[in-house]
């Protein structure tokens, strides 16, 4: 990963303040990003740093863009019809909407869990290996140890070990989203993007998937989009608050939280609207 | 699914009438009522009656080729060549060639039928020029009457293809260029096309969106999401429309009887430049070309039947791979 600069180590992983000496070291860089629908505006001249290894959340009301600006970021909005981005994402300095950028490469950096788990109608083996098959791994023993690992990296390797070859639509709601996020993991991703990967699992379930984020984000670089203003403020450094397609303020989670800059961010996270 | 929702969107259409109809709750109330009611239980039974006019008419088309073909349905019926001028024997090289003929046509129906699914779903531009051309290409294609598509293979297949391939491989001499099992089998394959493609773009439009999604956010290129994703999760649907294909070819005498059908053949076709018999033209010979239609008629009876339980046969297991297809997709 070129570019990555040795700063990234000397970053205190618990960042609530600004005011922290060395400048934390961006993995994304997101520079006057207008986004369109067709001809509708749906994200207004956003700048956003993406920290490396911590958790940034995304948060604010539906429809405001914050999904939409998730998806820039692995480029998954090229799916959509008529769908058009303007100005840079830089992933470690390198704009993604290059013209000699491979996009399915980009994706196998930067990785992504939906808000519903979508497993494939396969076996759990099959389902975490599908992004190593698909990259052209056909060493049987690599693809072993990589579905060991992933799945141990998202704490499901013990509830499934003895049943890999079972169908993974089998799985609780909560092992299902877990096991899209091994299968996300196997692929070797730097980033991570998650669309409200918890807003359909119950609480114990939703506090499995809590505490695996807290396990990755020394690993991987995290985004989250969460409509929960509890579970933003539990799990991540950084915060962004978009408000109608604009980025409205961005900063040190507990800075968002208790004294933010902007009154809508105010009223947001306090429950005023939203 | 799709029943649901049109009957729902025909009770909407209806119902601002209905509960909104204030004028026309006020008749009923008043003296018109009875007048107004006998009109409208006249309407079920009506359709009523219709529809067992319906349900009639099929009872007495299968009563009458069972009971008269039941009887000779014999183990020797289905094994036997035809014999004394084919009022004896049995119609076994009929029921090799149907067989033969349909499995070369799904051979050349499914591939192409599939590759035009995938490329309307997701390789043309939804709304392009293309893809409403293809779409029209493939509606009226299943609006062609059966005779056309025959006399289309005469021309196209048998007479430009195959005494071209006469031409630049045979010096000359007659090989392709008469009528034969592969020109007859592609001809079905023309005419079964839309069947093939209309149920493949169905079962793939039932794959969740989620899958194809987790697929490319994995990195897979459009095309391994459409190898490892569309084309595994719509398997049954495929299998369906070959079925239904199947069907509906297996039943077709027009497309085949200028192109390969053969009246009467000594032996069974081995060659794909062989000509053949099949059940549905042997119906049509035994009918009407035979020098003692009295002495076939029990021939007749036991070949149609044949031939209509073998077509109910694929349809039920059209139905039911349907089925296991909706169930998986409903959790």
């Amino acid at each position: 990963m070129p570019g990555n600069p040795p700063m990234t180590e000397l970053v205190p992983k618990h960042l609530h303040s600004a005011s922290s000496t060395a400048p934390p070291s961006a993995k994304i860089q997101v520079r006057q990003l207008n986004f369109y629908y067709g001809p509708t505006l749906a994200l207004k001249n956003v700048d956003f740093d993406v920290i490396t290894n911590a958790v940034t959340a995304l948060i604010g009301p539906s429809g405001c863009g914050k999904t939409t600006f998730l998806r820039t970021l692995n480029r998954m909005n090229d799916q959509v019809p008529g769908a058009r981005a303007e100005g840079q994402v830089l992933l470690d300095g390198t704009d993604i909407h290059g013209p000699d950028v491979d996009v399915t490469a980009l994706r196998r950096r930067v990785g992504m869990v939906f808000q519903k788990s979508n497993p494939f109608p396969k076996t759990i083996r099959e389902n975490v290996a599908f992004g190593l098959r698909i990259a052209g791994i056909r060493d049987q023993f690599v693809i072993e140890e990589a579905v060991e690992e992933s799945l141990r990296l998202a704490a499901l390797w013990d509830e499934v070990k003895d049943n890999l070859d079972g169908l993974a639509l089998q799985l609780s709601g909560g092992q299902q989203q877990r096991l899209c996020i091994a299968r996300a993991l196997a692929v070797k991703p730097d980033v991570l993007l998650m669309d409200e990967p918890a807003s359909a699992l119950d609480p114990i379930s939703t506090g499995k998937i809590e505490e695996l984020i807290e396990d990755l984000k020394s690993r991987y670089t995290i985004v989250i989009v969460t409509h929960n203003m509890q579970q933003a403020a539990r799990i991540s450094e950084y915060t962004g608050f978009f408000y109608m397609g604009e980025l409205i303020e961005y900063g040190p989670t507990l800075k968002i939280f208790t004294t933010p800059a902007e009154k809508r961010t105010e009223d947001y996270v306090t429950g005023r609207f939203g | 699914m799709t029943h649901v929702s049109t009957d729902s969107a025909i009770i909407s259409d209806l119902s601002p009438t209905d509960a909104g109809g204030v004028s026309l709750a006020a008749p009923i109330l008043s003296g018109r009522k009875s007048r107004l009611l006998r009109k409208l239980s006249l309407l079920p039974i009506l359709t009523g009656i219709l529809t067992l006019c319906v349900v009639l008419m099929l009872v007495i088309i299968l009563w009458n080729i069972v009971a008269g073909g039941i009887g000779g349905l014999t183990w020797e019926f289905l094994t036997a060549n035809p014999t004394e001028g084919m009022t004896k024997g049995g119609i076994f090289p009929a029921i090799f060639g149907t067989v033969f003929l349909v499995i070369l046509m799904t051979i050349f129906a499914i591939p192409v039928g599939v590759a035009t699914a995938i490329f309307l779903r997701y390789y043309a531009k939804p709304d392009s020029r293309m893809a409403r051309l293809v779409r029209v290409a493939v509606n009226n294609l299943a609006g062609v009457p059966s005779i056309v598509f025959g006399l289309f293979g005469l021309g196209f297949f048998v007479q430009f293809v195959g005494r071209g391939i006469d031409k630049a491989f045979y010096g000359g001499g007659l090989a392709f260029g008469q009528p034969a099992i592969i020109w007859a089998s592609l001809t079905l394959a023309v005419l079964t096309l839309p069947v093939v493609i209309v149920t493949t773009e169905e079962a793939m439009r039932a794959i969740p969106r989620d899958y194809i999604e987790a697929s490319y956010a994995l990195g897979a290129t459009r095309w391994q999401t459409i190898w490892r994703v569309v084309i595994p999760n719509s398997l049954s649907g495929i299998l369906t429309g070959g079925i239904l294909a199947v069907s509906r070819g297996a039943g077709e005498v027009a497309p085949i009887m200028f192109t390969g059908a053969a009246y009467y053949l000594p032996y069974l076709p081995a060659k794909l430049n062989d000509q053949f018999m099949e059940l549905g033209y042997h119906v049509y010979v035994l009918s009407t070309q035979s020098p003692d239609v009295e002495k076939t008629l029990p021939l007749l009876y036991s070949t149609v039947l044949v031939l209509l339980l073998l077509t109910f046969a694929l349809n039920a297991l059209a139905v039911l791979i349907r089925m296991r297809l909706r169930m998986r997709y409903a959790g």
